[in-house]
């Protein structure tokens, strides 16, 4: 049983929070992934021919877009998270009050999600302002990115409710996060991957989120329902195992 | 369980990683009932505290919190029931007032009446001037007020308060204790963890030593030390208290405790000492003769010092 209300509750006071600071955490998501789309897009784009049947800045602004929806959430449920959790004791004093563990968790992940789509929102915002995409790739997406980002805070809430410290996180990064970026398509098509290689990327969740988008992009909608049940899986079981698993550590840890 | 009593625990075992910490411990609160815990660090304070919100699950025994059962219905317990917690804890991303309705809304209080709780709860804590500041600006007592506000935005009936003045000067530490005394004096149930015996003293109705996992004591401040430690204690100390007990041993009927470097001798021959000091009073032994307290009553029950882990 879930208390909506109490979920509310928690990410109405991050949202709190971030409307203090979101001009420059907003910077800090949008300008990164901008400045890579310019330098790789126009830069390196304009030495490239079509990539996808597309300018390979029109390729790399669906990727950049899928892989902002994987970092916003995912710094937010790793790093954010982990201070509130561990650092200000946060969670703690809310567990004080009716609101459970169960309902923390479900109001970071939906604070995680939040961060990720604003971040996305914005991203794609830059790329209507870049001429990339029409009025169905702006609007469809949201359906993919709101399922992508519950995805990544899910799956950011379990490592966190594993992390003894912030140096954790690394092993995520390096171990999940890097290779998802350079595998899923983002950059490149997969086809292009050695035969093993691209027969595990083909499962990575990020590689989900890019052929999803690409599809809304091009207007394929064929394999668009199983890519969004793909991501709805995913993101279920992320998040209750991230329930299931930061119960555990605050049971064990007493 | 009796009809007044807001908290009961009854035998309960909890062990954490194979450790075990409360053994079959036994406790209640009544309604409008100030109690202290008191125990060495490690004795199970704060598990007796988790236990007790229904934040943790007791290995066997049973747990009542306002006539509900704990963990199952921890969260609509807590609807009526404040903490402050032994951690610092007030949300460092918000202002004074902001730290208040945040909480406020966890427990479903929303706009004016939640701001006008806030604001008479500002006026309760002293911080009516602070109330646009960051938290991070405040003092160490302005900090432990607030969190002490906070912990009643949603009018609890019961509030646990886990070493509530620990770290303050002692003018700080006086202002929590008005408070609270304000609040007993409007029939809050109140569960105290503390190591300061003058607070327990000062504050509860009864104390309970808490040691080796269980309630070894528990009863009425003067209570305990009348029958524990008795009418008076001398306290003997300096470069030459050793050598002076020893010479004087023999002379000297009864227990002589030591606890360090001091030595400590009780009601007769606490006098017995006193009037031996006032006829030959040496230069280099210090004492002083008082009335028992509860740090004796601890020490003789536990053989130990508060602090000790």
């Amino acid at each position: 049983m879930i208390n909506f209300h109490a979920v509310f509750q928690v990410w109405r006071r991050n949202f709190m929070v971030w409307r203090k600071l979101a001009f420059a955490s907003l910077l800090g998501n949008v300008v990164d992934p901008v400045m890579a789309l310019m330098a790789f897009g126009l830069g390196l784009g304009s030495m490239l021919p079509n990539v996808g049947g597309m300018p390979y800045l029109n390729y790399l602004a669906v990727g950049a877009v899928s892989i902002s929806a994987m970092n916003a959430p995912t710094f937010e449920a790793l790093y954010s998270a982990f201070s509130r959790m561990h650092t200000q004791k946060t969670w703690q004093v809310i567990m004080n009050t009716p609101v459970r563990l169960r309902e923390v968790v479900l109001g970071e992940c939906s604070w995680a999600a939040s961060k990720g789509l604003i971040s996305t929102g914005a991203m794609l915002l830059i790329i209507a302002l870049l001429g990339i995409g029409d009025l169905q790739f702006w609007l469809l997406s949201w359906l993919v990115l709101i399922l992508a980002c519950l995805m990544f805070a899910g799956f950011g809430l379990c490592v966190n409710a594993r992390a003894p410290s912030y140096d954790f996180f690394m092993f995520y990064f390096t171990l999940v996060v890097t290779p998802m970026t350079f595998l899923s398509g983002a950059f490149f098509p997969r086809e292009q991957l050695p035969g093993w290689l691209e027969a595990i990327a083909d499962y990575m969740p990020l590689s989900v989120v890019v052929d999803a988008l690409r599809g809304i992009y091009a207007r394929e909608f064929g394999g668009l329902a199983a890519l969004l049940a793909q991501m709805a899986v995913y993101a279920i079981l992320g998040i209750g195992l991230a329930i299931y698993l930061t119960e555990r550590r605050f049971k064990r840890r007493g | 369980m009796n009809a007044s009593d807001v908290l009961r625990l009854s035998d309960v075992f909890k062990s954490y990683a194979g450790r075990p910490v409360l053994k079959g411990l036994n406790f209640s609160l009544a309604a409008g009932e100030c109690v202290a815990l008191l125990g060495p660090n490690g004795a199970g304070k704060s598990t007796t505290i988790s236990l007790a919100l229904g934040l943790a699950d007791a290995d066997s025994g049973t747990v009542h919190l306002l006539g509900q059962p704990m963990p199952k219905a921890g969260h609509a317990a807590r609807q009526a029931v404040g903490v402050v917690p032994q951690y610092d804890a007030l949300d460092p991303d918000f202002t004074v007032y902001e730290n208040l309705l945040v909480f406020g809304r966890y427990f479903r209080i929303h706009g004016t009446e939640l701001r006008q709780r806030a604001d008479r709860l500002l006026e309760f804590a002293q911080l009516n001037s602070r109330r646009n500041d960051s938290v991070g600006t405040l003092s160490g007592g302005m900090r432990r007020r607030l969190m002490l506000a906070r912990a009643l935005i949603n009018r609890p009936g019961v509030l646990f308060l886990d070493e509530p003045t620990t770290g303050l000067d002692p003018q700080a530490k006086h202002v929590i204790w008005d408070r609270l005394v304000d609040l007993k004096r409007q029939g809050v149930a109140m569960l105290l963890t503390t190591h300061y015996m003058d607070e327990a003293q000062r504050l509860a109705d009864r104390v309970a030593v808490l040691d080796h996992g269980n309630i070894v004591v528990c009863d009425k401040p003067l209570t305990l030390i009348r029958e524990v430690v008795g009418y008076a204690v001398l306290e003997l100390w300096g470069i030459g208290a050793q050598h002076w007990v020893d010479v004087n041993h023999s002379q000297l009927q009864g227990v002589i405790e030591r606890r360090g470097e001091t030595y400590f001798f009780r009601n007769e021959l606490a006098d017995q000492v006193l009037a031996q000091m006032k006829a030959s009073p040496q230069d280099d032994v210090d004492y002083i003769y008082r009335p028992g307290n509860l740090e004796d009553v601890f020490f003789s029950l536990t053989g130990r010092a508060l602090r000790d882990d």
